[in-house]
């Protein structure tokens, strides 16, 4: 009986608020936009019983899938976001993995303190640190400030509300995501193997690229959904950085929610990059799994 | 013995740098006397001053506070227990959806989850308020607390519960006086991340409060909007001081506490 | 006959593959290698022995390059490797744990060192295909490493470090990894590998069995200082100090005053007790501190005292030890020293000649201990 209570209870909750509410969004996805509060059509309407349930069935349909891929908007969104989202993974890997590579080769009284710190803006607010960057990157921010001073320009550099200061953004605020499972690979790699390498007759650079990189392979691919899962939907970022013509879907579904109150749309918009997001997640639980298992 | 090499060194000091920079400017223009935020114009301490004198943020940050506590509390029991099913209730039917549910909102877009919470509550007609904004915080935060809290109950001695039952324990008495004082410290660590990832949330909050309740991310979100102001760099301030505050003293306390544990075990040594 | 023995250390002109010169290795305050000159002979099997942290991995590491002496120089083949880097020396070094490339094939591992050389492709596969032959590992050849058991991974290790030809090759705990059994099995292998390839082994081990086993010779080291080199057998018989006679084997040590009386030696040990009659390797004076080292199995026991014994002195079993093949017994002598004696049980079925708590008889010859100064 204790026991399920125990299951029923934190079950119950999710159902209620998590499951449902998306049946709820998928089933608003199917239905017309109304004007009525809320602001759709069909409603259930239980009391006319049965047949009044297939009547309400009977008026759900693809409409506004078809009409998200009709307007071109939509599909270029979801492109977008994928190629925002894929560059700043990479940029990602590029600036965390050196940063990675240095803390796992730090000597160890360090390593805890340096992991401290890189873990430390995660308890920050997520908006401040979004935030931080737009007095740096604006016309008269700092950086052109600075870069104006030593004389490299001129002209002050336009960053801010262009897609350069999007993918800085996503590389500060996500960064800590790449760094964390790539240092944990390369701290696994037991230095006699670069040792082993050495004696037969690799170069340390050459030891680095045949024996560190395909050994951190794993730490970079989990790190690489981390980043790619979640600024796929991001929607912070792009509206304080980006600018009117940095598209990404995360910001199209709340203007189309908030601005347009569309909510027929917005909902289909939420199911298809859900759909679009299955693949990669499922494919960083497979490379999880796949990663036990070598080490089981 | 080792040392740092001058490639190690150089990288972690650029990483560090864009890692930190960003924030210590923040800090600095915060006690920037001019109203044009990108010119130095002197020390001052006004913008400070002049953020405790507007109600809409103090009044948000008060909700924002009521709502983290209260979220954050329900989240880490509900995430608890969810946590003891996932790693010890077995085989039950229905197990796999219930972990899916615990690890998708984990990579959930949280306009995704805003959206459908807010159809929820508009679809059963609540009034949106802090109610619903706890609600909703709540359940994104529990999966992060279980997630938290079961992975030190896998390396939990489940040899130590059945020697509470062995001597006499019921299974609950078992679990308030063994399991739960180990593995409390990971309890706490959840509640603390439950805490400020409700401080921080924007997008959910947004989509499940009603026009009776802004949370303060929701008002710093609409100023930023416009610009950067000083009152926002002044407000940043204070909240990277209060974390940097936190967890400075939450890293020392756990740190004397293993110092005290590591003497005491070297004093047990020596009596033996 | 004479001419057949392998025993390059005897002849004065024989050149050494390796010369340690006065070598000091200090790691901030600690002196992990200390002064230390050795001379180890091309295809011989040498043998590094000692407790953890007496220096000998530390003087491997020197050989494979990871570290270099302080003071005192290193030479293979009379040249002076100092300045040479790890990746190019022609020694190549077995890992105590294996350090096999996961995520590379075992085909793959051995192939690494050889595609460093830029060997033509046909050659690697030779090559790779006769290390697979002498470990016995062909049919693995496309596992990973991890996918193979514990023994063959230490094949492959082998395999991996013999491919490149080296002048010298280093192990390190070779077999440490391995169970009591598999590791005997292994170390007849190694034997057999390094005599058909002819490669100069050195071998580290804290195994004093191992090394016994496998070794042409012996070096017992203790705080970075090498006590004694030498032959198994003359390590065994006749160890130069307690230290070696304590670290290999077991050992009876007996403390006393030397009384010399002509080419004997007569040892005062205990009040009231007979002297213990010894031969000398060197000189010792009258009164002089020595230590009387005897093998267990050189100890008879008996129940009546023996006749025309050199040696023997009375004592009471004080507990028996049954291993099969052998059984110790712990006899204590009236002064209350321990001799432990040993007896090979060579019938299946033998009544116990003794039990605990009887009087018995121990007797030795006069050669059959050492007579040490320290």
């Amino acid at each position: 009986m204790r026991r399920f209570t125990l299951i029923a209870i934190p079950y119950a909750w999710l159902l209620a608020l998590f499951l449902v509410p998306f049946l709820i969004v998928f089933k608003i996805s199917l239905s017309d936009l109304a004007m009525a509060i809320p602001p759709y059509t069909p409603n259930l309407d239980l009391s006319t019983g049965w047949a009044g349930f297939k009547d309400f069935l009977s008026q759900l349909d693809f409409e506004n899938f078809i009409w998200l891929t009709q307007d071109d908007l939509y599909w270029k969104a979801y492109l977008s976001s994928a190629k925002i989202a894929a560059i700043s993974t990479i940029l990602t890997i590029i600036v965390g993995f050196p940063i990675a590579y240095g803390m796992a080769r730090a000597p160890e009284e360090w390593r805890a303190t340096l992991l401290m710190l890189v873990i430390l803006p995660f308890w920050t607010s997520f908006l401040i640190r979004v935030y931080s960057w737009m007095g740096i990157l604006s016309q008269e921010g700092y950086l052109n400030q600075f870069l104006m001073s030593i004389g490299v320009i001129s002209e002050p550099l336009i960053i801010l509300n262009t897609n350069i200061a999007v993918y800085i953004g996503i590389v500060y605020t996500y960064l800590p995501f790449m760094i964390l499972p790539i240092y944990a690979a390369l701290e696994k790699l037991d230095e006699s193997l670069l040792e082993a390498a050495e004696d037969l007759g690799c170069s340390r650079m050459s030891a680095f690229w045949l024996i560190t990189v395909p050994l951190s392979k794993q730490g970079v691919i989990a790190g690489s959904f981390l980043v790619f899962i979640p600024t796929l939907g991001e929607f912070v970022i792009p509206s304080l950085l980006g600018g009117s013509k940095t598209l990404m879907i995360g910001k199209v579904l709340w203007e189309e929610f908030f601005s347009n109150r569309d909510w027929p749309v917005a909902s289909a918009v939420a199911v298809v990059l859900l759909l679009i997001l299955i693949i990669p997640i499922i494919l960083f639980q497979r490379n999880e799994q796949k990663q036990r298992e070598a080490e089981g | 013995m080792k040392r740092f090499s001058w490639f190690n060194a150089t990288s972690l000091t650029l990483g560090f740098a864009f890692l930190y920079l960003p924030m210590v400017i923040l800090v600095i223009y915060s006690f920037n006397e001019s109203k044009l935020v990108t010119v130095w114009a002197g020390f001052s301490t006004k913008w400070y001053g002049e953020l405790f004198q507007n109600d809409a943020f103090l009044d948000a940050a008060w909700v924002t506070i009521k709502v983290a506590v209260m979220s954050s509390t329900l989240a880490t029991v509900l995430g608890t227990m969810a946590a003891i099913v996932l790693v010890r209730a077995g085989r039950f039917r229905g197990r796999t959806l219930f972990s899916g549910m615990i690890y998708a909102p984990l990579v959930m877009p949280e306009v995704i989850t805003g959206l459908s919470l807010l159809l929820l509550f508009i679809g059963i007609g609540m009034d949106r308020g802090v109610f619903t904004i706890v609600l909703a915080h709540t359940t994104f935060a529990m999966c992060y607390v279980s997630v938290v809290v079961s992975s030190r109950l896998v390396s939990f001695d489940q040899s130590l519960e059945e020697a509470a039952l062995d001597l006499g324990c019921s299974p609950f008495q078992a679990f308030r006086l063994v399991t739960l004082p180990i593995i409390a410290p990971s309890v706490i660590s959840g509640w603390l991340l439950a805490f400020t990832l409700s401080l921080d949330d924007l997008v959910i909050a947004s989509f499940a409060s009603g026009p009776s309740a802004t949370t303060l991310p929701m008002k710093i979100w609409s100023s930023v909007r416009l610009g950067v102001s000083p009152e926002i760099n002044a407000l940043s301030t204070l909240m990277i001081g209060v974390v940097a505050a936190g967890v400075i003293t939450a890293s020392l306390v756990s740190k004397r506490a293993a110092t005290r544990q590591q003497r005491e075990e070297r004093a047990a040594a020596r009596l033996a | 006959m004479a001419l057949d023995v392998f025993a390059p250390w005897d002849n004065p002109d024989a050149k050494p593959l390796i010369q340690f010169k006065n070598v000091t290795k200090r790691f901030g305050d600690f002196t992990a290698i200390d002064d230390l000159t050795v001379d180890i002979f091309e295809s011989e099997f040498f043998a590094l022995l000692g407790p953890s942290g007496c220096g000998k991995t530390t003087m491997m590491r020197m050989l494979a390059g990871f570290e270099t002496p302080t003071e005192g120089t290193i030479r293979l083949a009379g040249e002076d490797i100092a300045p040479i880097p790890p990746n190019k020396r022609a020694v190549n070094m077995m890992f105590q744990s294996y350090a096999l490339f996961p995520h590379l094939t075992i085909w793959d591992n051995i192939a690494f060192g050889l595609k460093r050389d830029r060997m033509p492709k046909g050659e690697i596969e030779a090559r790779v295909d006769e290390m697979l032959r002498l470990t016995r590992m062909e049919q693995f050849a496309k596992r990973k490493p991890h996918q193979v058991s514990g023994g063959q991974r230490q094949r492959v290790a082998l395999a991996r470090s013999l491919a490149k030809a080296p002048k010298l090759l280093l192990l390190d705990e070779p077999l440490g990894a391995l169970d009591k059994k598999l590791r005997q099995e292994t170390q007849f292998e190694l034997m057999d590998i390094q005599e058909k390839t002819g490669t100069t082994f050195v071998i580290v081990t804290h195994d004093q069995e191992e090394a016994m086993t496998v070794a042409s010779r012996v070096a017992v080291m203790d705080h970075g200082k090498i006590v004694q080199v030498s032959t198994p057998d003359a390590i065994y018989e006749t160890p130069n100090s307690t230290y070696v006679a304590d670290f290999i084997g077991d050992v009876n040590l007996i403390q006393g005053k030397a009384d010399p009386k002509g080419d004997k030696i007569y040892i005062a040990w205990a009040e009231g007790q007979p002297e213990i009659v010894g031969t000398p390797m060197s000189d010792f004076s009258h009164g002089q501190d020595v230590h009387f080292a005897i093998r267990p199995e050189k100890v008879s026991i008996s129940a009546d005292k023996p006749e025309g014994a050199a040696n023997a002195i009375k004592g009471k079993v004080l507990d028996i030890a049954y291993l099969g093949n052998i059984s110790t017994y712990h006899v204590e002598l009236p002064g209350g020293q321990v001799i432990k004696a040993q007896t090979a049980n060579n019938r299946r079925i033998s009544r116990r000649s003794f039990t605990w708590e009887d009087d018995v008889w121990l007797s030795f010859t006069d050669t059959a201990g050492v007579l040490l100064e320290r």
